[in-house]
């Protein structure tokens, strides 16, 4: 079932995973591609909804999956402040175990999105929840909560009348929060082990739902590479300490992508910066203002840049010069991120369709369509012949059934 | 506390002897000890390894020891909780029923555990559960509240069908006195008056309508936030500032809007980079604890009683009535509530309005109204 992608896997398994699992926002590497082959494209509901959960709370989280387990978070209850962490089967989507905890910070958001609006991330042996209250739970994979922090409650002012979405990354041993907004604006590296502060940084004041990429050199060193509308701030993520910044702007909704250390930032379009080896320094390699995208991140595979614009426009460049070589016009649209497996895109809209798109034509093509019937507005989960899905009521487990 | 717990440990857990009651004990005084910035974390994460192996029959006294506990202590119990039920049932083992019930049917309990406790009952015997509903619509926890009232609202939508109207008035209006919930207050209030009934909402909500208005001060770059203008330093009505058009002094300012909302735009015309302030005087009955609940899409700052309670610049993220919980301290007779709101440089459509929403309130959201000024006793300071 999984292609023998050496530096995938191997970058998989430094950062705590197995091979197959998809263990934070948008899978291994942060950059939405999976190794997986044989995903079902001909996507038809009979053949292909292994099967479909109903979830205790709203959400547009991604989410994760480690080995046979898939975790998912929800927020529930009228003022949302239920914060709901689910560990579910694989194989059929029953409940292993369900945790909940009550909200300390804000729940107060935008009625579109949700307080379960950041992805989990996890090392294979702990999972780390944040929420949009900027409550952050760790647990064990059995559901044993090992320790938890409130950040407005310590921070009163880290909150967003809109909500937060940024999703939680690990880099350096380190788990990076990334709570960025309008006034009490920062990042913290904090302890895996207690969840202590080991740094925190006051970062641009200005309302911010993008994730963070790590980049890791040939050494084995980690830089988390943060973006907001002040750009790029590369930092240490053993000590917050900022390596060097990209001062140009940037988007502060779809996120950065990294390939082959190439950093692709929404920034006047798309902008693609070329990190050195040893992650202290960059240059800008070219901009594109034809592949500026909308709400979904960026995308790179096979040397190609994906981008889906404002229209719902599926833009393919050229990821060495960001000459823009194609469009294709999708049904939008899209709140969440594509993913990408075995040469075919996957993207799911707000409108609860999901289009496949096989890359491998020269101008791209769309070869599957399925409807779900429920907005959707998270990025999928690629792991073990599957793609996961959730809306704000269900989560939806997309492969062969006869493989299952 | 320790004695408390002691206690409540030997009355729940008599089969778990002298030394697993006192590892019981260390192990919730460790959770209760965890403080902000992660501090007691790890001792913390330590004691829900231990307590995750306790029987459930030391729910209740699981529950009994968030009374009291801060957010951070309540949520680690309640992991714990969940972890005991969660292993409990899937080996067919039973809850303490009656235990949890009479948790939660004692008040002086925190509100949340109590609500817990209801969930763990309705989570094994919906029947039983259901019973105990009733009797939760003047509840202090809004969680059990919104249970009673969700029933009121389903009798009434009956008696409607069966047209018996007058009866599903009085049924409505016992609903709308109990509601706490914005979205159940407001289905409530419209189906009242398609029966034909008024309903004062801002009354219902405690929204504070008659202000004294000063501005204008300027907001240049967002710099008007942090700056100290005359209102801040001396908030006596009959004082002049130096406004950024000349002489600033008080005007009244009466909203008749339903939700309370006071607009800055509407004396002054819609501006840019531009701070306003309004003040009211409340009357309280007694010394008390009382929120303040403010909604705000602007910047802004709140003083009770000439004290900063807490402030905050951020410009049209939104607005929401009781976007902002602010706990505070009324004292008998005049309170001075000054507000500052900033409108900023944006143009857009949706960065218009420069307003406010502010009501008094206890912490289940019930209303607290203004006592009567004349009454010489509690207009004493």
């Amino acid at each position: 079932m999984k292609k023998l992608l050496l530096t995938f896997t191997f970058a998989a398994l430094a950062n705590g995973g197995a091979a197959g699992d998809w263990p934070g926002f948008r899978g291994p590497l942060g950059n939405g591609v999976s190794d997986e082959v044989g995903l079902p494209v001909a996507l038809d509901a009979k053949k292909h909804i292994a099967w479909r959960i109903d979830l205790p709370g709203r959400g547009l989280s991604s989410p994760l999956v480690v080995g046979d387990r898939v975790f998912v978070t929800a927020s529930g209850g009228t003022r949302q402040d239920r914060l709901q962490i689910l560990c579910l089967n694989a194989a059929d989507g029953s409940v292993i175990w369900q945790r909940q905890f009550w909200a300390m910070g804000s729940t107060v958001c935008h009625d579109k999105t949700s307080i379960a609006a950041p992805t989990p991330v996890t090392d294979g042996r702990r999972l780390f929840a944040i929420f949009s209250s900027n409550d952050l739970f760790c647990l064990d994979l059995d559901g044993n909560l090992e320790w938890l922090r409130g950040l407005t409650f310590d921070y009163p002012n880290a909150r967003n009348s809109l909500g937060m979405a940024s999703s939680l990354v690990l880099a350096g041993g380190v788990l990076i929060a990334q709570v960025e907004n309008d006034s009490e604006s920062f990042t913290a590296g904090l302890s895996k082990k207690d969840g202590v502060n080991l740094w925190k940084i006051d970062r641009p004041k200005s309302a911010n739902w993008t994730t963070a990429m790590v980049q890791k050199t040939k050494s084995g060193r980690e830089w988390v590479l943060l973006q907001s509308g002040k750009g790029i701030h590369a930092v240490n993520p053993k000590s917050g300490e900022v390596a060097w910044h990209y001062a140009d702007g940037a988007s502060t909704i779809p996120s950065s992508t990294l390939a082959a250390g190439v950093l692709y930032v929404p920034s006047h379009g798309v902008t693609a910066l070329e990190l050195a080896a040893d992650g202290k320094s960059f240059r800008q390699r070219w901009r594109s203002s034809r592949l500026r995208p909308d709400t979904a991140s960026l995308l790179v595979h096979h040397d190609r840049v994906y981008s889906l614009n404002s229209a719902g426009v599926l833009g393919c460049g050229d990821a060495a010069s960001g000459q823009r070589l194609w469009q294709l016009r999708l049904d939008g649209p899209f709140g969440g991120s594509p993913a990408v497996a075995d040469n075919h895109l996957y993207a799911f809209n707000e409108k609860g369709t999901v289009q496949v798109v096989d890359l491998s034509t020269p101008e791209g093509r769309i070869a599957g369509e399925m409807e779900l019937g429920e907005m959707i507005q998270c990025s999928p989960a690629i792991s073990n012949g599957a793609l996961y899905v959730r809306s704000n009521k269900r989560i939806w487990k997309i492969a062969h059934k006869t493989q299952l | 506390m320790f004695k408390v717990l002691t206690a409540l440990s030997l009355a729940w857990t008599p089969s778990l002897g002298r030394a697993a009651d006192d590892e019981f004990d260390k192990s919730v005084a460790a959770l209760r000890a965890v403080g902000g910035e992660g501090q007691g974390n790890l001792a913390a994460g330590q004691a829900m390894q231990r307590l995750a192996k306790s029987r459930a029959v030391t729910l209740p006294a699981l529950l009994s020891a968030m009374d009291g506990a801060n957010p951070f202590a309540a949520n680690y119990i309640r992991g714990a909780v969940d972890v005991i039920v969660g292993n409990t049932l899937a080996k067919g083992g039973q809850l303490p029923m009656v235990e949890l019930g009479e948790f939660l049917l004692k008040k002086s309990h925190d509100t949340k555990p109590r609500a817990l406790a209801f969930d763990l009952i309705r989570r094994v015997d919906a029947e039983s559960a259901e019973q105990l509903v009733p009797g939760f619509l003047g509840d202090p926890s809004v969680d059990l509240r919104r249970e009673a009232v969700t029933r009121l609202i389903g009798q009434a939508t009956g008696l409607v069908k069966s047209d018996n109207k007058p009866a599903a008035v009085l049924l409505y209006r016992q609903a709308l006195d109990a509601a706490r919930d914005l979205d159940q207050i407001q289905s409530i209030s419209g189906e009242l008056r398609e029966l034909g009934r008024k309903v004062n909402l801002t009354r219902h909500f405690g929204f504070l309508v008659n202000w004294q208005m000063a501005g204008l001060f300027h907001n240049k770059d967002r710099a008007g936030f942090a700056e100290v203008f005359g209102p801040e330093e001396n908030s006596n009505l009959s004082a002049s500032y130096n406004g950024m058009d000349g002489k600033v002094k008080w005007q009244p300012y009466s909203t008749d809007d339903e939700y309370g909302m006071v607009d800055f735009n509407k004396p002054y015309g819609d501006l840019k980079e531009v701070t306003g302030y309004a003040q009211t005087e409340f009357f309280s009955g007694s010394d008390r604890p009382a929120e303040l609940r403010l909604g705000c899409k602007n910047a802004w700052k709140v003083w009770l009683n000439g004290e900063l309670v807490f402030g905050r610049d951020e410009y049209h993220r939104g607005m929401r009535i009781d976007q902002y919980k602010l706990p505070v301290q009324l004292k008998k007779g005049s309170n001075t509530i000054l507000v500052k709101a900033c409108q900023n440089e944006q143009v857009e459509d949706w960065t218009v309005q420069w307003q406010f929403q502010l009501r008094v309130c206890d912490a289940t959201g019930t209303a607290i109204h203004s006592a009567a000024k004349k009454n010489p006793e509690v207009a004493a300071k």
